[in-house]
């Protein structure tokens, strides 16, 4: 075992159980334990929103994946990389102080709350949950997956016990703290991602004897790498535009992005939080992918996409910095991971249980139900990822495409559309995730479909068929409620 | 009168809606133009600023610093103050008019 890189990773992981336990005490004192639990009171700041927002969206992809395929792909990978920067101000402008208002006129505290509001249709509950327990869940415990390599390759310990070290960590302070030790810990992890990729990037081009050694290096292995087509000349313009609408404005539909813009306090928080949001996205996304392309003639040789990340600053940088350094994937990872945690428990106990099987229970019973079903969903995570089914990763592979395709109309429109209605809104998510699915099929079998990513016409017809069908069962125009009359009289 | 106040505060914030659609549309044509507009041709011809090849600085980092230039300036110049809650609105919608 290295210490001296695992020293500085230990102690990350300390301060995290440290805000878990300071969170639980800080909820004790709150007035509505589900509001508290998954969603912080509202009461979140600027900075604290922008990185979260950061945090949970940038997962292991950012940190190991994305950088891996830049390794090999060259510069057309940042080019893609770059629709994510997006993701910093479209979320919180598009979303913004509508959502914002209507939330609270709604008393939501999750996406599926404003929808069952909104809509009030069970059909549109229902399958709203069942797509967040099953994609979510999915999209989580992928990411069980690559915790566990992550500790595994910094540590010599068998993937079992690194699984166990990390499933322990996570639901530790995920059922202890809820939101707020969610958040608060993902405002840590957002800024040791943004000096991490900082320092490394900084690192990697001094290493490799400065930006234009290392651009001249690249083009006598392939000078392919430097232009935006990939190393094969395989990507096309129309398929890496289509990632603005999978990474880019889709993200607005994400369950998890979409809860925590309605988690702020008020209007300075969210205008702070879009300029920090921008600049810090924008800034890993960048130098993340540059430090992916910049390792080739650094570290010539690596094989598996994953590691990229963690070999370069073991070779780059002194022990003990890149133990600090390799806190940042962790952190990615880590904030994903609970975020989603949390959302999938909030469907189980919020949308279903309480909804519909016992909507009479009392307060000490919702927190004892919600804490134990965040553990046993934990629980299951770690089960499926000993061994990960073919299943999870067939369902991982489109479970943020599918979140979009399901949710973005629903939402967006229910917001801005005043003929928007149930009819429509569920057409919209069969049609989404009805053809996300199909079309998914036919671009493995036959190669993708116009050229574009898999997302992209999936997103068109869920459009459509949210249109047609509220117009075709026309009903009168939505009026959100006024809950101010009472007082202003 | 409450109704009124409603309709101002979301009048407010369906035209922030579109401007953050504006902002998205600015930030794909200046990536595309640039990513495509310099990096089409083969990579001998190509050139450089500051090491990098032409296409990726103005694309994606000066394209990037420029996004964050215009959101602040919206976000400061911009938008608009409004109170979320019910109870306080009075008294926000006062000092932010």
């Amino acid at each position: 075992m290295n210490w001296a890189v695992l020293t500085p990773l230990l102690v990350f992981l300390v301060i995290i159980f440290l805000i878990g336990f300071w969170s639980n005490r800080k909820m004790a004192k709150a007035d509505g334990f589900l509001g508290d639990y998954f969603l912080g009171s509202r009461e979140f700041g600027g900075l604290v929103l922008a990185m979260t927002m950061v945090a949970t969206y940038g997962s292991a992809s950012s940190f190991l994946g994305g950088p891996g395929a830049a390794y090999s792909i060259g510069f057309g990978w940042v080019l893609l990389a770059m629709t994510q920067v997006a993701t910093g101000y479209f979320t919180l402008l598009v979303l913004g102080k509508k959502f914002a208002i209507v939330a609270r006129k709604y008393k939501a505290v999750t996406l599926i709350d404003f929808l069952k509001a909104r809509y009030k249709s069970t059909p549109v509950v229902l399958l709203s949950a069942i797509s967040i327990i099953i994609f979510l869940f999915s999209a989580m415990a992928a990411q069980w997956v690559g915790g566990a390599y992550l500790i595994q390759s910094l540590t010599g310990l068998s993937y079992i016990g690194a699984l166990f070290i990390f499933t322990l960590s996570v639901l530790v302070y995920v059922t202890i703290g809820g939101f707020r030790a969610v958040v608060m810990t993902d405002t840590i992890q957002g800024i040791v991602m943004f000096f991490g990729t900082m320092i490394l990037l900084v690192a990697v081009i001094v290493a490799g004897g400065g930006v234009s050694t290392i651009i001249a290096d690249l083009v006598t292995i392939n000078p392919n790498l430097i232009t935006p087509f990939g190393q094969d000349g395989q990507l096309t313009s129309a398929y890496i535009s289509s990632y603005w609408i999978l990474v880019g404005v889709g993200v607005v539909a994400l369950p998890q992005v979409a809860v925590r813009a309605m988690s702020y306090k008020n209007a300075k928080a969210m205008h702070k939080a879009i300029i920090i949001g921008t600049i810090v996205v924008g800034f890993i996304m960048l130098g993340m992918h540059l430090i992916g392309v910049f390792a080739r003639p650094v570290l010539p040789g690596i094989e598996v996409a994953d590691q990229v990340i963690p070999l370069v600053a073991l070779e780059v940088l002194p022990a003990w910095v890149a133990g600090i350094i390799l806190a940042a994937p962790l952190a990615a990872i880590m904030s994903t991971v609970d975020s989603l945690l949390l959302l999938v428990s909030s469907a189980v106990v919020k949308d279903v249980y309480i909804n519909y099987v016992k909507p009479d229970a009392s307060r000490n019973h919702v927190m004892k139900v919600s804490m134990a079903v965040t553990a046993v969903i934990g629980a299951i995570a770690f089960v499926l990822a000993i061994s990960p089914p073919d299943l999870l990763i067939f369902l991982n592979l489109f479970a943020f495409g599918g979140l979009e395709a399901a949710f973005i109309w629903p939402l967006v429109l229910g917001l801005y559309w005043k003929f928007a209605n149930k009819y429509g809104a569920v057409a919209s998510m069969i049609t989404g995730i009805g053809s996300y699915i199909g079309i998914h099929f036919y671009n493995q079998a036959y190669g993708d479909l116009l050229g574009v990513h898999t997302v992209t016409v999936p997103v068109f017809l869920s459009l459509i068929a949210f249109v047609l069908f509220s117009l075709m069962f026309k009903q009168e125009a939505y009026e959100f409620p006024s809950t101010t009359i009472k007082k202003e009289a | 009168m409450a109704k009124n106040k409603q309709d101002s505060r979301f009048k407010i914030a369906h035209r922030e809606a579109l401007i953050g659609c504006g902002l998205a549309i600015v930030n794909i044509v200046w990536w595309y133009g640039f990513a495509f507009g310099l990096g089409s041709k083969p990579p001998e011809e190509y050139s450089y600023i500051f090491g990098f090849p032409a296409w990726i600085f103005w694309s994606c980092i000066v394209g990037f610093l420029v996004m964050v230039v215009l959101v602040a300036i919206v976000v400061k110049f911009v938008l608009k103050e409004v109170p979320f809650e019910e109870e306080n609105g009075k008294k926000d919608e006062v000092n932010s008019a």
